[in-house]
């Protein structure tokens, strides 16, 4: 009781400034959607940032380097004159960029000058990044996810996928493995959601590329569709707009070019999470998936029920094992599976 | 693969521009393969990472400008994660694919054109337009009708704006690009 109500206090207190980032504003408003009602639900407070601008993400970098950080400074320059100095980044292209900026501004003074050249206001070094899984998995954590649940979600098969980024390289990103990340299985696997291993967890998706070279992003797409219907998911769940992207929106060009008839949703963890907090699917934007993802919410049941329906089919599988027990027939069924296999 | 004769070919101060600009020191490069094992663009490539890394050391300056290697490698960092020598191979993909725009070598004219017109977006409005990035884009290449299929899509799930939002500082994004041009141009 103590220990809830201290872990009620500490969540309260919990304030993030929030870098949306573009692509949360447009293609993947449900991202944005899920994650402020997830982040509610959760007890943490999302401080929006004034005028925040567009961090440069990739085009940027293929132009100089002090330009880059200098557009995502403008951002950290912002953010370090509000209440909190940690920003949390649902996006993993801005995250990167964020702390590049940020990794090389205060390890290079000459940079740093070079930088705030560019910007009116200077960037002082003090700002946190953090993706807002690392928030929801580390500074949340795994118990108080579990908590919140209200309903189970018995029909998803999950795979996670991180994309390259989100944990890359390990001394920019600083949260969980490079190589076999684990925090978003973790996460879905504390909603009580079955989640299953994925050996292409970190492929690239193709990213930026979508739209110049279309075939390429369609190719490398393929496979990590391939892996995840082989590892047995019914769907993918995904923390990057762009991958998502890339897998739902491009599924249907991925079927045409590749001939393959994929029909798997992308789910963001932010969405299994509203749907395992009770949320309805269009509070989530669930609509808002190219690739429907309707059949594995149908048989979504509050969790109450859902554990009584366990405990009932638990207590009926084991009545006709007794029965069996004291008429001495087992041996005889047990044959007759065998022949049967 | 073409034989480079190394007594006359190797230019070696593009190999000091490149350490300075990266600030990475491909020397530690024992060529093991591992970050061309790992990249996921290998096949599209027409050098292989650990190759550019090789033409590198021998100050091939012209052939790593001139190749799409550098234009398609998506920034993925599973070379730089997986490097045994520790060096920032993605950052040197990057610096080399910055200093072929610079000196207006570009191999993958429609990857640079995407990047211009997303920057462009940034520009003019602080943020990305997604919709008249896409527009810009397809105006510019040629490929007028490029992901036109994914239209319908994104129209009827409400994913995406007919009219930018202008964020109010973006006077001062567009700072940013008019300094950084003014400096460049100072620089030469």
């Amino acid at each position: 009781m103590n220990a809830s109500r201290k872990r009620l206090k500490d969540m309260a207190e919990k304030e993030y400034a929030y870098y949306s980032g573009c692509s949360l504003e447009g293609t993947a408003k449900e991202y944005d959607t899920s994650l402020r009602l997830v982040m509610e639900t959760l007890g943490v407070k999302l401080a929006e940032i004034p005028d925040w601008s567009c961090c440069g993400s990739t085009p940027a970098h293929t132009v100089d380097h002090v330009f880059a950080a200098a557009l995502a400074a403008r951002n950290l320059a912002i953010i370090e004159k509000m209440n909190t100095h940690t920003v949390t980044v649902p996006c993993p292209s801005c995250l990167t960029v964020l702390k590049k900026a940020h990794i090389g501004m205060t390890t290079d003074e000459s940079f740093k000058n070079e930088v705030n050249e560019l910007l009116d206001e200077p960037y002082e070094g003090k700002v946190t990044a953090k993706s807002s899984l690392q928030v929801i998995y580390e500074d949340i954590g795994l118990e108080a996810i579990a908590d919140r649940v209200t309903h189970a979600l018995p029909d998803l098969k999950v795979v996670a996928y991180y994309g390259c980024i989100l944990n890359r390289p390990p001394d920019v990103a600083q949260f969980d493995d490079p190589e076999n990340p684990v925090a978003m299985d973790k996460v879905i696997s504390a909603l009580g959601v079955e989640v299953l291993d994925y050996a292409f967890k970190t492929e690239c998706c193709g990213a930026a590329f979508g739209v110049p070279k279309r075939s390429m992003v369609n190719e490398l797409t393929y496979k990590i569709i391939s892996m995840a219907v082989d590892s047995g998911a019914n769907c993918i769940a995904v923390a990057c707009p762009l991958c998502q992207q890339n897998l739902d929106l491009r599924q249907e060009q991925v079927n045409r070019t590749m001939g393959a008839s994929f029909n798997i949703p992308i789910l963001y963890f932010t969405q299994i999470m509203g749907l395992a907090y009770g949320y309805s699917p269009e509070e989530l934007g669930m609509d808002m998936l190219v690739v429907s993802a309707d059949h594995l919410m149908r048989n979504r049941v509050p969790i109450a029920e859902y554990r009584a329906m366990k405990e009932a089919e638990a207590a009926a599988a084991k009545k006709p094992a007794k029965a069996k027990a004291i008429k001495e027939e087992p041996k005889e069924a047990e044959a007759a599976k065998t022949e049967e296999n | 693969m073409d034989t480079i004769n190394l007594s006359n070919k190797v230019d070696w101060e593009f190999i000091e521009q490149v350490k300075e600009e990266s600030g990475q020191n491909p020397s530690l490069c024992y060529q093991c393969g591992n970050c061309t094992a790992g990249c996921p663009y290998t096949n599209y490539f027409d050098y292989p990472v650990s190759m550019v890394m090789r033409l590198l050391q021998a100050g091939q300056k012209d052939t790593i400008l001139n190749s799409k290697a550098i234009w398609l490698c998506a920034t993925c960092e599973t070379c730089t994660t997986r490097c045994p020598c520790e060096i920032d191979v993605a950052h040197i993909m990057d610096t080399l694919r910055i200093i072929a725009r610079r000196e207006g070598r570009v191999s993958e004219k429609d990857v640079k054109l995407f990047y211009d017109s997303f920057l462009d977006s940034v520009k003019q409005f602080g943020r990305i337009y997604e919709m008249g990035t896409l527009l810009m884009y397809n105006l510019r290449s040629g490929h007028l009708l490029a992901d036109a299929d994914l239209g319908p899509k994104v129209l009827t799930k409400g994913k995406i704006h007919f009219f930018p939002t202008k964020i109010k500082g973006s006077d001062k994004v567009a700072q940013i690009f008019e300094r950084f041009q003014k400096k460049a141009k100072r620089h030469g």
